[in-house]
């Protein structure tokens, strides 16, 4: 499924909301989630899961090419960990 | 404004959707419940979900390997089974690592 898709599915659910209420709805959500992460906080959605950020240290890497070494600056990456129910839903029996 | 310091909820999303849409609290509520319906619907039925500019929801099927209880070291196999992983798209890796 992508974005257009779930606009489509949203729409249908909802035939009172204009086309773009729906998109901005669609917007907001993802943009608060994105927004939290880029401060390097947390989001949990209980059943789906809950995304944060992790802190990566500088380390030495290596052009795969070349096998030069490059220095990798420290940062911060996206980490997502999937809820119980989701998981649970993933694997039926 | 979030309502517990750290951690936005579901109940956090839908107050944004009330603020900037006007839409009746039940109603922010509903839509946050929809979107992740339809969410977990196209994973439960194995399908990826990909959301431009935001990321991709992967589905990945592991095959049986060998566990220990990591409390006993009892060797127990752990089954195959399906997993889901996130993967953020480049503007969103962009944003968290210069936390813009």
């Amino acid at each position: 499924m992508i974005r257009s898709e779930l606009l489509q599915k949203l729409a249908q659910d909802n035939p009172e909301l204009r086309a773009q209420e729906v998109e901005q709805v669609v917007d907001i959500f993802f943009e608060e989630i994105a927004q939290r992460l880029a401060e390097g906080g947390r989001i949990e959605l209980r059943g789906f899961g809950a995304f944060s950020t992790r802190e990566r240290e500088a380390r030495t890497g290596r052009n795969p090419r070349t096998g030069e070494a490059v220095d990798v600056p420290a940062k911060r990456v996206p980490y997502f960990k999937p809820g119980k129910e989701m998981r649970n839903a993933l694997n039926p029996d | 404004m979030s309502r517990s310091a750290g951690t936005l909820t579901r109940a956090d999303l839908a107050e944004t959707i009330n603020r900037k849409l006007g839409f009746s609290r039940a109603e922010s509520l509903a839509l946050v419940e929809s979107i992740l319906a339809h969410m977990c619907d196209s994973l439960k039925d194995g399908e990826n979900v990909k959301i431009s500019g935001f990321g991709s929801f992967v589905l990945r099927d592991k095959k049986e390997r060998v566990g220990r209880n990591p409390k006993t070291g009892v060797e127990v196999p752990i089954t195959p089974r399906r997993v889901m992983t996130f993967r953020a798209s480049q503007t969103l890796r962009d944003r968290i690592a210069d936390g813009s």
